[in-house]
């Protein structure tokens, strides 16, 4: 599939959010935007307000003020399910996933495809092992036996089905909460692939992240927050990585800083597991 | 946008088929099943009969559909503590309605059903709308229900116990679906054996082939996950609940039709031997995991060895001694299967 980033009305866009939680201010003055084939990184550190943000996309908490707009239309969403039924899907990064349950039944559950007639309507299983095994296989990702326990997955292949079940859903907003955080450098590279590749089929992505190193690799645009409040929205031709990276650790005892993220990056693994800011 | 399958590795193929028969949760169940159906068979050329059979099978449907009940409800996450006693408060609704206020007998075994199913409702709403374990909401009902049968059976009869339901009106037709006999072999057979083995396959069917099966495990493996997905995890576990009472309707009406009297006091501490049955079956303690088959099974081993012991000639004292250790040995094998089955591959 084609990408073509139009200049008609962004996929997701807001403006001016602000949220409180009774007299703390969460978010002010934050505006982003998503286009269909782009990828939004959202970085910050813990309580920068991220976890606030994509609350907010996903239809959690509403903006105290502010106005979100879905393909140009100002929408206000009361739940989840309002959001998802507009095509905006939320990865969490604990993942809503049943270990002991077989692959395929993750994939589906709450969406089960049903043949027959009540009372004997059922959920059509063989149908939903074939699906969830190509539509794996579809995004790259290798299941060597759709009955195994979700469980017996590792993190990056989690996060994948995870994202692989969005995109058949028919998700077009992606929001993907800290999907690396947890993750080593081989396994965080395996997702950061599967965001390309939801990409790449046309879907808005809005990565949430701590980490510059990862982010940047796929990012398009960068808004970077900091105590409730934008340090700015970057292009990725504006900004390099260097630059990102500074501007996430708020130039303080930086040169020590940087040193040790780029040795992370290239060599030891990743920051350990973080809770989301 | 899909493309073909991947190669499939047959060695790999050939080691999870091996692990597919290993990590089922019945594997425990039907393994004790047979070893102490071996053991009692050569202690007793009785209970190796076909009225051996068809003696050690009464005890164990009437168990046996309480059960599979308790185990849907455990692989939804919750317990029943209540199951027990409402078996007796439900017979004790048949028996009352149908004695002292001269009802028919099936108009009465219908406001039975319809109380058990209030009585689930309560309990699953409960637990729902206050988030409060399981264990202490139903150890609620559990108390109330047992005051309520004894309190409310004195008041009307005088007595702790009603009795006459072959003189209520109805009683033939219903002692034939209920209590009756069929005959197999030239051996006369419970007809609640058939009750369990409906309740059983239909149990099966739902948690393995249907919408609502998914459900259950996954409210039961991770409710906040499942509600997040969109599944409407209050309803099921309510429904849950109401699935456990109305077994305990079954069981209660299947009892009081055979024996024509209710106890104010029966069925108190069987509670706790619907979840032995349960956990021997394969059900984790922890839900999201086990199955109806197994909590069957669960429940024949109970009638195996419940009589067994007395065919061998020994006291019946030692069938506790029994049970527990079965009980411990379930919930180890079921802990190691559990932890095979979630073992990473690589």
């Amino acid at each position: 599939m084609t990408v073509t980033t139009t200049t008609g009305p962004a996929l997701l866009e807001v403006e001016d959010l602000v949220k409180y939680f009774g007299s703390v201010i969460a978010l002010t003055g934050i505006s982003a935007t998503v286009q269909a084939g782009g990828v939004t990184c959202v970085l910050g550190d813990n309580g920068a307000g991220k976890s606030t943000l994509i609350k907010i996309l996903s239809g959690v908490f509403r903006p105290d003020q502010g106005s979100y707009r879905v393909d140009g239309e100002p929408v206000q969403f009361s739940s989840p399910r309002d959001a998802l039924d507009r095509g905006i899907a939320t990865v969490y990064q604990d993942l809503a996933m049943i270990p002991l349950m077989s692959v395929w039944r993750n994939f589906f559950l709450g969406s089960e495809p049903t043949k027959g007639v009540w009372p004997l309507r059922r959920f059509d299983v063989a149908s939903a092992r074939k699906i969830a095994r190509a539509e794996l296989a579809g995004m790259g990702i290798d299941i060597r036996d759709p009955d195994q326990p979700v469980g017996t997955l590792s993190g990056g292949e989690r996060q994948s089905v995870a994202i692989a079940r969005a995109v058949y859903f028919g998700a077009r907003v992606l929001i993907l909460d800290e999907p690396t955080s947890a993750l080593g450098v081989k396994q965080a590279g395996v997702v950061l692939r599967y965001v390309a590749q939801a990409r790449d089929r046309g879907l808005g992505v809005v990565f949430i992240t701590h980490n510059p190193h990862h982010a940047y690799p796929v990012g398009d645009r960068f808004l970077v927050l900091n105590r409730g409040q934008s340090l700015g929205d970057f292009a990725k031709s504006d900004i390099s990585r260097e630059e990102l990276t500074r501007l996430m650790a708020g130039g303080a005892e930086l040169d020590q800083l940087a040193h040790e993220l780029d040795r992370l990056d290239t060599a030891a693994p990743g920051p350990g597991p973080a809770p989301a800011g | 946008m899909t493309t073909a399958a991947p190669p499939v590795d047959e060695r790999v193929a050939e080691i999870s088929r091996l692990r597919r028969i290993l990590v089922r949760p019945e594997l425990g169940s039907v393994v004790g099943a047979i070893v102490v159906f071996a053991f009692f068979a050569t202690q007793s050329s009785v209970f190796r009969s076909l009225d051996g059979v068809a003696i050690w099978l009464d005890p164990a449907s009437t168990l046996g559909i309480m059960a599979v009940a308790i185990a849907l409800l455990m692989i939804g996450g919750e317990f029943d503590l209540s199951a027990g006693v409402m078996t007796g408060t439900t017979g004790l609704v048949v028996v009352i309605l149908a004695t002292e206020y001269g009802w028919n007998i099936w108009a009465a075994i219908f406001a039975s059903l319809v109380v058990a199913l209030l009585i689930g409702a309560f309990n699953g709403v409960m637990v729902v709308k206050t988030g409060l374990p399981s264990f202490i909401v139903t150890l609620g009902t559990f108390l109330m229900l047992q005051g309520l049968n004894l309190g409310v059976t004195k008041a009307i009869t005088g007595t702790v116990q009603v009795s006459g339901l072959a003189r209520a009106p109805g009683y033939d037709a219903a002692k034939s679906l209920f209590a009756g006999t069929f005959t197999l072999f030239g051996v006369h057979f419970r007809v609640a054996i058939l009750w369990w083995i409906a309740v059983a396959a239909v149990a099966t069917w739902v948690l393995m082939r249907t919408k609502a099966g998914n459900w259950i495990f996954a409210v039961g493996g991770n409710a906040a996950a499942a509600r997040s997905v969109g599944v409407p995890a209050a309803r099921t576990k309510v429904l849950l609940f109401m699935t456990v009472s109305s077994a305990a309707w079954l069981v209660g009406t299947i009892n009081a039709v055979r024996f024509t009297s209710v106890q104010a006091n029966i069925g108190i501490g069987q509670e706790l031997i619907y979840i032995v049955a349960a956990v021997i079956g394969g059900c984790l303690l922890t839900g999201g995991y086990g199955s109806a088959i197994g909590a069957s099974i669960g429940a024949l081993v109970f009638g195996m060895a419940a009589n067994g012991i007395v065919f061998a000639g020994w006291d019946a004292d030692w069938f506790k001694l029994f049970l527990g250790a079965m009980l411990l040995l379930a919930v180890l094998t079921n802990n190691m299967i559990r932890r095979y089955a979630e073992e990473a591959r690589r």
